[in-house]
């Protein structure tokens, strides 16, 4: 774990830089790591960035087939949106840990 | 290690699936959609028995092999005759049992897998010469499939830096 300051807050991140507590979360901290990621955030972002927050709060294991069955984007959609990195990208930008799935 | 990754990653798989069981389609179908997730562009070739997994009337109905198989275990872990593989139903019921399993891990059935893998931009390719062989035409064909290809064909799209062939 390391120290990290994003957005102006010290924030814990792993190893690769996802945030160690949602809790810790910004939409500044968002914006932030989708900069360095070369993301420009829109509202539909943000729909996925709080619909993932809230699946990983429920103890959900993430897959883009969930993200993807949301309503919130299809899985298309989603690779438009993070292109390169739907799931990881999308969760590292959102403040939860890198998901483990393979789907 | 890490510095040589780091300087020549991985930037494209092409992946063959020659077979039509539920492992060798499935492994193909993971690796590929774990590719395009990760931003690596997959180009997958579908041959011999392998092309059940994009014929229409097949690609939801692979099975896993009850006999022969001695990886095949009883639900608890007890060994799995291969005669009691031979009896009728008993590959199916298996089979279904798997696909149950994998349901709740949330892998989809084969055709939605593969709409996830083109979504992210992976290209499905059947062979030509075993399409002669199984006497198959393009219009049996999963839909999104972006074509029929020689064997020339498919290498000429396997060139590249950080590019690798995989044989599932």
């Amino acid at each position: 774990m390391a120290q990290k300051t994003i957005a102006g807050i010290a924030v814990e991140v792993s190893s690769e830089g996802y945030l160690e507590n949602p809790a810790q979360w910004t939409k500044e901290i968002a914006l932030e790591i989708a900069g360095e990621i070369g993301i420009d955030l829109t509202d539909k972002h943000f729909e996925v960035l709080e619909f993932l927050r809230k699946e990983h709060a429920a103890g959900t294991q993430l897959t883009i087939r969930k993200v993807g069955k949301s309503g919130i984007v299809d899985i298309k959609g989603l690779y438009t949106l993070f292109p390169g990195g739907p799931l990881k990208y999308s969760a590292k930008i959102a403040g939860i840990p890198k998901p483990v799935s393979c789907v | 290690m890490t510095i040589e990754t780091k300087e020549r990653p991985l930037k494209k798989v092409c992946i063959i699936c020659a077979k039509g069981t539920i492992e060798d389609v499935y492994a193909t179908l993971v690796l590929a959609n774990g590719a395009v997730m990760e931003g690596i562009e997959a180009k997958l070739f579908f041959t011999f028995f392998g092309l059940d997994a994009i014929t229409k009337k097949q690609m939801n109905k692979i099975h896993t092999g009850t006999v022969g198989n001695p990886a095949m275990r009883m639900p608890g872990g007890l060994p799995f005759p291969s005669v009691l593989g031979m009896l009728p139903g008993v590959e199916a019921g298996v089979s279904a049992m798997m696909k149950s399993q994998m349901d709740k891990l949330d892998i989809p059935p084969v055709d939605e897998f593969l709409e996830m893998i083109t979504a992210g931009g992976g290209e499905v390719y059947a062979c030509k010469l075993a399409m002669d062989m199984f006497k198959l035409e393009e219009k049996d064909l999963w839909d999104g499939c972006s074509g029929v290809l020689t064997v020339g064909d498919f290498y000429a799209m396997c060139g590249g830096e950080g590019t690798q062939i995989i044989f599932t």
